[in-house]
């Protein structure tokens, strides 16, 4: 009997844990619910939070509620407006006037003047604040003299910036650059306050800037709770009562809340839910093209690489690759096979043109083969593509790049996957040229510009031409691009541009990266900008 | 007694050392850290230098190692990538991870004793055998399967509980993940307790006991029970550590920023300050319980007496 009573006793201890559980919570955490705030879900930043030191998505995020600057990104087409700017003018594409718009303030009531841009763009670019988004300084004259490549800047101030008065400032960039008002939309050439530089700490505690919305609490990695700010000047005035962030150890988990009514909006759909998100989610699923491409990249450090047999080898490489099976049936769809080396977000206009890579980037099994072979088969007889385990689901991919590609070459060895344990590892092995074959690569969009897809990857020496692939008709097209007035002209010179990596394939484009996202019921008018992240200024609570 | 527990604090300065110079290494053969910190763009050379003589990076590893203990000892534990001092992480994550396991602890000693001495002594019963059975399916499904399953069940089926622990971590909301934590060790300390009090209900000190006339309630639990305990104190101890450790699977799945989170996020960004740094305490924690567990011996069995 005794056993019995303990073994009852046991059951009730269980049952009280779960009667209290469910008495828990209903505080202010969860699915939001009072004057309109709504909750989303929220990876830990890597970095401080500043504009000129955040990099990656999730700071990012915060930055876009808290931030405007002279420009704005349109949400649907990617067009930089005038945000902050009256106007940038300029006859040579060198020497820019920016007047700034009147009536515009910071949320602690601090006036935004044309020194608080000079003043944080100054700070961005200074060697010694350690911004690691200070090359988006780089065109700005000077900039080498306050972040030299190596030892010690003798500066800390761009001699490039002037303020004129406390509407107006000039800017003389180092060379000519005539979409570079295009590019001031980017978060690190956000204004920032006077409380910035003389209380840094508190304001790393608690950023203050000039968006829609102001930050009412932050528990570092835990949680952010943005709230409307009421006087907030500009057109795009937030259209719900304010955004709680929650960080999440796992997507998963936070897919979960979502369908469990605890969260609004999860703006990362886990690969593993992408099977259930239709009948999960319905039509409250969002799957639409963002800035971003996937690539393989070679090393051109390593001379088997860097032969003309081997570009051709690589574009054999290219065809060899069935993107249409692997985007259907690895990513459901949430891919799209790459023709170019641009992304369909920049629009017909912008740059983007489907089909430009031509046959190189269509499957065509004899055709790969025979070239490949034609030209001495693959650079050190096999093919490995690295990639980083940790995140991303990399492994499926790779794996199945590689069965297309083993399955042209009638070898089951003819490409292997490499997996490399950590991100940073991953990086660092990349960036210190230690890779002697393929890996996975991929650019984000800093800013929606066919530019930005081309220079910073694939110029010469560029900061991030991680193969070292140097061409000088492809440099000179593009000097040539930055230096047209007309806009149009500049494209299409780009574009001719991008013809030369058709010959050269100095990276297998594979494909456009879709932004997903899952909201619940009770939010509608959510949609993705062209960088993926969530308009959380539109969203309304139902 | 005093000489004892003297000793065993002097043995565990070597330990000590030993462990955090080796987590320190492991952390640094994986490469470079601040080459994941610029994203899939490579930082530009100078504000690399920069940052990695900020971080200490720029010097060899021995001399990181030296200036990184003589710091701890004033109690500074460095600077994690985002800019927060590592003992701010700690001061969040290990309250949280503590209530967890304690959690977890309590959930082995009254469900997992109890168990364990109702099937000991009813061997052979259909009580035994449904424990057996129960055990043996607990011990071979994986805790993430286990806690996927009642998040889902509990969580998103029947609204029972909220599927992710909201970020201050109260004590209610942790109850069933520390049960999903606990799981398998609970399973195991019934097996321990049911084995080791069968073995006992045979003793002559049991007999003698039963003979006296003393009540089975008291004979049980006064005598049977508190010379069984010796494993099970011995395997609950060692727990404390693994169960604060090894919470990252559980912490994952129920959205707890404790420390299996930050220690999860050290590793993949490859921040030794702050991975070396929890490892350090969680050092600390083990040597602490397993002395406790020693010194535990003597009060259950006043046989055993430390010169």
């Amino acid at each position: 009997m005794r056993g019995a009573t303990q073994a009852r006793w046991a059951a009730c201890a269980v049952a009280v844990a779960l009667a209290a559980t469910a008495c828990g919570g209903g505080d202010d955490s969860g699915g939001g619910g009072a004057d309109g705030i709504v909750s989303s879900s929220w990876g830990d930043p890597q970095n401080p939070l500043e504009p000129a030191n955040t990099n990656e998505v999730q700071g990012g995020k915060v930055l876009d509620m808290i931030f405007r600057g002279l420009k704005q990104y349109d949400p649907k087409t990617g067009e930089a407006k005038n945000m902050l700017a009256e106007k940038i003018e300029t006859t040579d594409s060198q020497n820019f006037t920016v007047t700034v718009k009147d009536g515009w303030t910071f949320s602690n009531g601090e006036k935004v003047t044309a020194a608080s841009f000079v003043d944080a763009w100054n700070y961005g670019a200074a060697l010694k604040n350690n911004q690691k988004n200070a090359f988006f300084f780089t065109q700005i004259d000077g900039y080498d003299k306050a972040h030299p490549e190596s030892g010690t800047a003798s500066t800390d101030k761009l001699s490039g910036l002037k303020v004129v008065d406390d509407k107006t400032f000039t800017v003389k960039l180092s060379q000519k650059f005539s979409l570079w008002p295009d590019t001031l939309g980017y978060p690190a050439f956000a204004p920032l306050p006077k409380a910035f530089f003389t209380d840094h700490d508190a304001w790393l505690a608690k950023p203050v800037g000039n968006g829609p919305y102001r930050i009412d609490k932050y528990a570092k990695g835990s949680a952010m709770n943005l709230r409307k700010w009421d006087e907030y000047p500009g057109g795009d005035k937030a259209q719900n009562g304010g955004i709680d962030l929650k960080v999440y150890t796992d997507n998963n988990t936070a897919y979960t809340d979502l369908t469990a009514g605890n969260l609004d909006l999860v703006d990362d759909v886990p690969a593993s839910q992408l099977k259930n998100v239709k009948s999960d989610l319905g039509d409250r699923y969002i799957n639409t093209p963002a800035g971003i491409i996937q690539t393989l990249a070679f090393p051109f450090y390593e001379a088997g690489w860097d032969t003309p047999k081997a570009a051709k080898v690589r574009q054999g490489l290219s065809m060899a690759i069935n993107r249409q099976q692997i985007t259907d049936q690895i990513f459901q769809k949430t891919r799209t096979p790459a023709s170019d080396w641009t992304s369909p977000v920049l629009g017909e206009e912008g740059g983007f043109k489907k089909g430009l890579c031509g046959p190189a980037c269509e499957y065509d099994k004899a055709a790969a083969k025979k070239l490949i072979d034609d030209n001495g088969g693959i650079p050190g007889g096999q093919l490995k593509i690295s990639y980083n385990a940790d995140t991303g689901s990399h492994k499926e991919w790779v794996d199945a790049v590689c069965n297309s590609i083993n399955n042209v070459m009638g070898n089951n060895r003819a490409c292997v996957g490499s997996p490399v344990g950590t991100f940073a590892d991953f990086r660092s092995q990349v960036s210190q040229q230690k890779l002697t074959s393929a890996w996975r690569a991929g650019w984000q969009m800093d800013y929606p510009l066919i530019q930005n897809f081309l220079q910073p990857v694939y110029y010469t020496n560029a900061s991030s031409n991680d193969g070292k692939w140097s061409d000088k008709k492809f440099d000179d097209l593009v000097d040539k691009a930055n230096a047209e007035t007309d806009k149009a002209k500049a494209v299409s010179t780009f574009q001719e541009a991008e013809k030369v990596m058709v010959e050269q394939m100095p990276v297998i484009p594979l494909w456009y990266q879709n932004g997903s996202a899952g909201y619940s019921d009770r939010i509608e008018n959510v949609a993705l900008n062209p960088f993926s992240v969530p308009v959380y200024d539109q969203i309304k609570v139902k | 007694m005093g000489r004892y527990v003297i000793r065993r604090l002097l043995q565990m300065i070597p330990v000590f050392f030993g462990t955090t110079l080796l987590i320190f290494l492991m952390v640094n053969v994986m490469g470079d850290p601040i080459a994941g910190l610029c994203g899939d763009r490579q930082c530009d050379p100078a504000t690399a230098a920069q940052l990695r003589a900020e971080f200490g990076l720029d010097k060899p590893v021995w001399q990181q190692y030296l200036t990184y203990m003589g710091n701890v000892f004033t109690g500074d534990f460095g600077t994690a990538f985002n800019g927060q001092k590592v003992t701010e992480l700690m001061a969040t994550a290990f309250p949280i991870t503590i209530r967890l396991t304690l959690i977890a602890i309590v959930f082995e000693i009254v469900i997992g004793i109890s168990l364990g001495v109702v099937t000991g002594l009813r061997r052979g019963r259909p009580i035994d055998t449904t424990v057996l059975i129960l055990t043996l399916v607990v011990i071979s499904v994986p805790t993430f399967v286990t806690g996927l399953l009642l998040q889902l069940l509990l969580g998103v089926e029947w609204g029972v509980i909220k599927p992710s622990v909201s970020s201050d971590a109260p004590w209610n909301e942790l109850i069933i993940p520390g049960l999903v934590l606990a799981s398998v060790s609970l399973a195991y300390v019934t097996r321990l307790t049911r084995t080791s009090i069968a073995e006992n209900a045979r003793a002559d000190y049991v007999r003698t006991a039963t003979a006296k006339g003393l009540p089975r309630r008291r004979v049980v639990v006064r005598h049977l029970l508190r010379n069984s305990l010796i494993p099970v104190v011995t395997f609950i101890g060692t727990d404390v550590g693994a169960l604060m450790g090894g919470a990252i699977v559980t912490e994952r799945i129920f959205n707890i920023h404790g420390v299996g989170f930050q220690l999860y996020q050290g590793i993949l960004r490859q921040n030794s300050q702050t991975v070396v740094g929890f490892v350090t305490i969680l050092v600390l924690v083990f040597l602490a319980a397993n002395l406790i567990v020693d010194l535990l011996y003597a009060v259950l069995d006043p046989r055993i007496r430390y010169a």
